[in-house]
């Protein structure tokens, strides 16, 4: 499957859902379980992403620098630290760990 | 721009609206830096990256999505490919229920609806909705989108051009650099037992889905442990209700 491809439906797909809103009736989008499970749907994605982003490598677990890297993103979103700093910071953390040697 | 008349740029609430959407805009305008670089070190080229901003314009939806790319072999498989376009797709219908906000706020009119739409986002409806007068209101919109649009795109670029520089994404961190900004995006939304629970159940069937499955299932498989708590509103607040979807502030667009 091409890259270019993916690109084009995901973007229509973007912009249909944002178009949707507009000219859908209220009624239809405005339920409770339904705002409540597009709520859910963003964190289990997200929450997914971190997991997988984190612990795997292709078809296999791994256990690497980018495990303490995202436990000082962790500490460093508690401790609300802006976003970009946050990202700068894992990535400096996992790079210095294998810059040492110590866990790949 | 608006569709508001500039003697009202002086009225003092259309002042605040403009002050904080130019703020909003410019801080989250940044995260493109990081956006453009992890995409490349996902295997996109510049130009594919470029056109993700761009045409999609909806921060979570393009992180999602290169995530999964990254996470799939060369060439790209149609598994992959297509949990990629659904991991995308699921993660922006938040921007559907905002359009429901946006529509009063930005006027009637079909072609400004249209242009409307693909600037509804995390930041113009948090910037919009917090403004007090109508006028404030449609002046947040479409100040933020402007802002954003524009900053987004080019610190976009920037990172692109710098992932293609810095060559050897591990010896970066960039994997890890990847995994923190989804941990950034999913920080404000823990608020409460109910998301914290599903984060944790998500992350775990996704973790154990990788062995066995291709590319993108894992996380496509963690939505269903999410939609089934949304629609049985499982460990929910009581009586069923809960909170609107709302944007969370200082997130990517």
């Amino acid at each position: 499957m091409n890259v270019w491809l993916v690109i084009a439906i995901a973007c229509l797909a973007a912009y249909a859902l944002k178009l949707s809103g507009y000219f859908v009736p209220a009624g239809v989008l405005e339920r409770p379980r339904i705002a409540r499970t597009a709520d859910l749907m963003t964190v289990g994605l997200l929450a997914a992403l971190v997991a997988t982003q984190t612990l795997t490598a292709g078809a296999a677990l791994v256990l690497d620098a980018r495990v303490p890297a995202v436990v000082l993103a962790g500490v460093l979103l508690a401790l609300r630290v802006p976003f970009i700093v946050v990202v700068l910071a894992a990535a400096g953390a996992a790079a210095g760990l294998r810059a040492l040697g110590w866990l790949g | 721009m608006g569709p508001y008349k500039d003697s009202k740029a002086r009225d003092p609430e259309i002042a605040t609206a403009i002050r904080s959407g130019v703020a909003v805009g410019v801080a989250v305008s940044l995260y493109g830096v990081s956006f453009g670089a992890l995409a490349v070190a996902a295997g996109l080229d510049v130009w594919q990256t470029c056109a993700l901003s761009l045409l999609m314009f909806t921060g979570g939806s393009q992180f999602a999505l290169i995530g999964v790319l990254a996470a799939g072999a060369v060439p790209l498989t149609a598994a992959t490919g297509w949990a990629a376009v659904a991991a995308a797709t699921l993660l922006g219908t938040r921007n559907a229920l905002y359009a429901l906000r946006a529509a009063p706020i930005v006027g009637p009119g079909r072609l400004r609806r249209l242009a409307a739409a693909h600037w509804t986002i995390d930041e113009t409806i948090a910037v919009s909705t917090a403004q007090g007068t109508p006028a404030a209101r449609r002046a947040g919109f479409w100040i933020t989108g402007v802002v954003i649009y524009a900053g987004w795109n080019v610190t976009t670029l920037i990172g692109a051009l710098i992932g293609d520089l810095l060559g050897d994404v591990r010896a970066w961190g960039l994997d890890a650099a990847a995994a923190a900004a989804f941990l950034g995006l999913l920080w404000p939304r823990l608020r409460g037992l109910q998301p914290v629970a599903v984060a944790i159940a998500a992350a775990v069937v996704a973790v154990a889905c990788v062995p066995w499955t291709p590319p993108g299932v894992p996380v496509l498989a963690a939505t269903a442990v999410a939609i089934v708590a949304g629609l049985t509103n499982a460990l929910g607040p009581r009586g069923g209700a809960s909170a609107p979807e709302t944007p969370q502030g200082g997130l990517p667009a």
